[in-house]
């Protein structure tokens, strides 16, 4: 049984990079230049073994715009070169910064990535058109689940609980939504009933993590397989038989706000979307305010990091962790909504295929930031979309490839490529009061 | 179990570490528990944790009764009058939950329903073809686990060295001799690679291998489906599907019984294994090593382990074990091509496996049997009684889980709490 016990040493407790084996020296200003070398000589030979000519065309514009903007068309090959150009000077910026011992300002590579996306997508849609809104605006769209389980799981974290299940919260929550929003008629009791389900996930891992001090991770993966075993049982056993008045609920509209959804390109694709995506922006909102801003936040950040500590000072530890991470679960089995009530419109077996897990990885990648989680589950719903966007025009690209790019982006990112991350001290280490 | 009484770096057991800190001093419980571990295992029995064990299965196969029940036709029209007539609920529930059960019994062990004797026994042999990958995996991640390493990454792993085998299972013609062989070398070669992916980025920068093997899993998957796209390597000429051409008669495991029954080598591979892993664990210096890593690397460092370099190489023995799982689906169970579902969830599968086992090589194979039962007897329940074989992973993930807190156990059974020794 020693496995299913086994306390994980502070130093390698959670998802922390494992201080014993992990290099000592900061790596994080040596790597992006080379990053970003490597990526423009992607870009770069790309470029010279199939190049394209002709035209591309950015759609600027939505169809229901009140101030149209004109369409961009740009030829494809040059510009492509001018964006291998503006690579290249900002990784020689880059380099000229770490010879120097600058710092790595956060400017290079956002203004890296958006050079190099344009470059790349002139290339890719050559001969054809981009239509920018649809293609952010769907981004939005396909990170909400992701959005809502990172969110889950950086508060999890940082009080100290580590929560794999964030893929059982999703698709208990989506099954929850589902039912619920089925026999209510009612997509925000169908949002409530989510949110419970994904609590009740959370209160199963504490039970076990924090009451039972078994292994985390385990406890986390084990619940993933209990309730895709348990919607899978249940929905060929009850949903399938009475699927139009179990399944069939009743989803989320797409409500454009007044004012905000007018503004030329943003409007279109943030403020035109469903009530889901607004009560996104509140979750983000209030969760990144409350964890830096208020004492409640300073309580789950120091059970997160010091448990003993927060102790002494009278804090209740395992109460913190408990009340956190049914939160958290709430948060995340919202997410699940996004399936039943924006997405598909009824339940389906193993319907998250695997967003938990990318939420995860956001959470790690957004180093347990609750804003720069929510970024990074952004930018993995762009690589999604983005995939469906060049499949849809026919581009060269595998479409296997972009699928895996959020995945092996994560990779370089744990392997401490795109900087140093570090998780919450007591991260995965279960507090037993002495 | 036998293994446990062997010298070996001390293990913490759920007694003395979860228990003991509420009874005694901890500093003195610390250091009266260490000579006392190698006598674990008889303690654990005699203060009741095997008992903890049953009462775990007891549990999960109690409430897998309440979900058919609750699920079940005949149960929720007599649960209507059940204060008129009581007796029609107590039968329809019975006949429910009791039919469920003898029809996994009869696909997984022995079938009453026909006569001939072979054919009354063929569920058996069912459960054998289940269990063998079902070890093999379940060995895979036991191994990482005994290094401190949580392999998730059983299904990309399977999915690379099912891949790599299946290329070389139809792609080539060579003799049996040689062919068969081959093809299971090259795909534990390349399960090895994607697990040691995963333990040299731990080793090299700290990288935590449960975010690595989740994501080389995604990877492999999109890497096999970009493999099935190309005539170079996996795709069917003319087909669209996802899947690639049969494998030759060559490089197909060969039946162990005789054509009627479906039971192939790769039950005999996953018991060679087990030997393979139990003396690799026990008897050699490399064992030894990975022990003394999974209980505290800091420790193994200082003796003079390159505790890096252990991480690589059991991630690459898990991977390869793990390989062998995955050739064993596409040259023995499914042998008409590679497509992307050949890891047929054993990957997840194998972790319940060997947490059951407790990371060991016989409570492994034990575990494997048990589950393999469960996989066969799944299906006949299903075609049978019109139940989803998914209640098996609800019954699976439960007893894990059970298993994980015997304290959970206790309180709900009221029973005593454990002695500290």
């Amino acid at each position: 049984m020693s496995t299913l016990t086994d306390q994980p040493t502070p130093e390698s407790g959670g998802l922390a990079p494992d201080a014993t084996v992990a290099p000592t020296r900061s790596a994080g200003a040596r790597k992006l230049p080379v990053v970003l070398g490597v990526l423009t000589l992607g870009l770069g030979l790309i470029l010279v073994l199939s190049s394209h000519s002709g035209d591309t065309t950015f759609q600027l514009a939505a169809d229901t715009d009140f101030v149209a903007l004109p369409d961009i068309v740009v030829p494809s090959g040059p510009t492509g070169w001018v964006m291998v150009l503006a690579c290249l000077a900002l990784t020689a910026e880059a380099v000229r910064r770490m010879l120097g011992h600058l710092r790595q300002p956060t400017w290079i590579p956002v203004v890296f990535a958006i050079a190099w996306m344009t470059g790349f997508l002139s290339w890719a849609a050559a001969d054809n058109s981009i239509r920018v809104v649809s293609l952010f605006g769907g981004a939005v769209a396909l990170a909400i689940p992701l959005v809502f389980g990172a969110l889950g799981g950086v508060l999890g974290e940082r009080a100290g609980v580590v929560n794999i299940a964030i893929e059982g919260q999703l698709l208990l929550g989506a099954f929850a939504a589902a039912i619920t929003a089925s026999t209510t008629g009612s997509p925000w009791a169908g949002l409530v009933s989510a949110a419970i389900a994904g609590a009740l996930v959370a209160l199963i891992l504490g039970l076990f993590a924090i009451t039972y001090f078994v292994d985390q991770v385990i406890v986390g993966v084990v619940l993933n397989v209990l309730v895709l075993g348990l919607t899978n049982f249940l929905f060929r056993q009850v949903l399938t038989p009475n699927a139009q008045t179990l399944n069939a609920p009743e989803g989320f509209d797409r409500v454009p706000i007044p004012v905000l959804g007018d503004i030329p390109l943003v409007g279109p694709i943030f403020f035109r979307q469903t009530a889901l995506v607004y009560v996104l922006y509140l979750v983000v909102a209030l969760v990144a305010y409350a964890l830096y801003r208020t004492r409640w936040g300073l309580r789950v950040r120091a059970v997160g990091e010091h448990p003993k500590a927060a102790d002494t000072v009278g804090i209740k530890v395992n109460r913190t962790r408990y009340r956190t991470i049914l939160l958290a679960g709430a948060i995340a089995g919202m997410g699940g909504a996004y399936y039943t009530l924006v997405s598909v419109s009824q339940f389906n077996r193993e319907l998250t295929n695997g967003a938990g897990y990318i939420a995860l990885a956001a959470v790690i990648f957004g180093k347990w930031d609750p804003i720069r989680a929510t970024l990074a589950a952004l930018l993995f719903g762009f690589a999604t979309n983005l995939q469906g966007v060049l499949s849809a025009i026919g581009s060269p690209v595998p479409s296997q490839f972009m699928l895996a790019l959020p995945y092996v982006v994560t990779l370089f990112a744990v392997a401490g490529l795109v900087g140093r991350s570090r998780a919450p001290a007591a991260d995965g280490v279960p507090y037993k009061q002495q | 179990m036998s293994d446990t009484d062997k010298p070996q770096p001390a293990e913490p057991e759920p007694g003395t570490q979860q228990t003991a800190p509420r009874e005694v001093d901890p500093a003195e419980d610390a250091a009266a528990a260490q000579p006392d571990r190698s006598r674990s295992v008889l303690r654990d029995i005699a203060t009741g944790n095997a008992l903890s064990g049953v009462l775990a299965v007891f549990l999960a196969v109690l409430v897998g009764s309440v979900m058919i029940a609750a699920t079940d036709e005949g149960v929720r029209e007599t649960v209507g009058y059940v204060t008129a007539r009581p007796s029609d609920f107590f039968t329809a529930l019975w006949d429910a939950v009791s039919g469920a059960y003898t029809a996994m019994f009869r696909g997984a062990i022995f079938n009453n329903l026909v006569d001939d004797p072979a054919q009354q026994w063929r569920p058996l042999t069912e459960t054998l073809k289940y269990a063998g990958p079902l070890i093999l995996g379940g060995l895979g991640v036991g191994l990482a686990f005994r290094a401190a390493l949580f392999n998730i990454g059983g299904r990309g792993q399977m999915l690379i060295a099912g891949g790599a085998a299946g290329w070389v299972g139809f792609q080539l013609d060579l003799p049996m001799a040689v062919h068969l062989p081959l093809a299971i070398i090259v795909g534990m070669v390349f399960g090895a690679l994607w697990g040691g992916i995963a333990g040299l980025l731990k080793a090299r920068t700290g990288a935590h291998e449960v975010i690595v093997t989740i994501m080389l899993n995604y990877v492999a998957y999109y890497l096999l489906f970009w493999a099935l796209t190309k005539e170079a390597l996996l795709k069917t000429p003319g087909s669209v599907n996802p899947k690639s051409p049969p494998m030759h008669d060559t490089a197909i495991l060969p039946k162990v019984l005789g054509d009627r029954f479906n039971l192939h080598l790769g039950f005999v591979l996953a018991l060679v294994a087990v030997a393979v892993v139990w003396w690799l664990l026990n008897r050699s210096t490399l064992g030894y090593r990975i022990r003394a890593v999974g209980e505290n690397p800091h420790a193994a460092r200082a003796s003079g382990i390159n505790v890096g370099k252990t991480y690589t190489v059991v991630m690459m023995i898990a991977g390869s074990l793990l390989g062998l799982a995955g050739v064993n689906q596409v040259l023995g169970t499914v042998t008409t091509g590679v497509s992307l579902d050949l890891d047929a969830s054993i990957g997840f599968d194998a972790i319940t496996v060997a947490l059951l086992g407790r990371s060991r090589p016989l409570g492994i194979l034990a575990a494997g049997l048990l589950f393999g039962a469960f996989k066969a007897g799944g299906f006949t329940m299903q075609a049978s009684e019109n139940i989803s074989v998914d209640l098996v992973l609800v019954v699976q993930s439960l007893i894990v889980l059970f298993l994980a807190a015997p304290a959970l156990v206790r309180t709900i059974f009221r029973l005593p709490a454990q002695e500290a020794k």
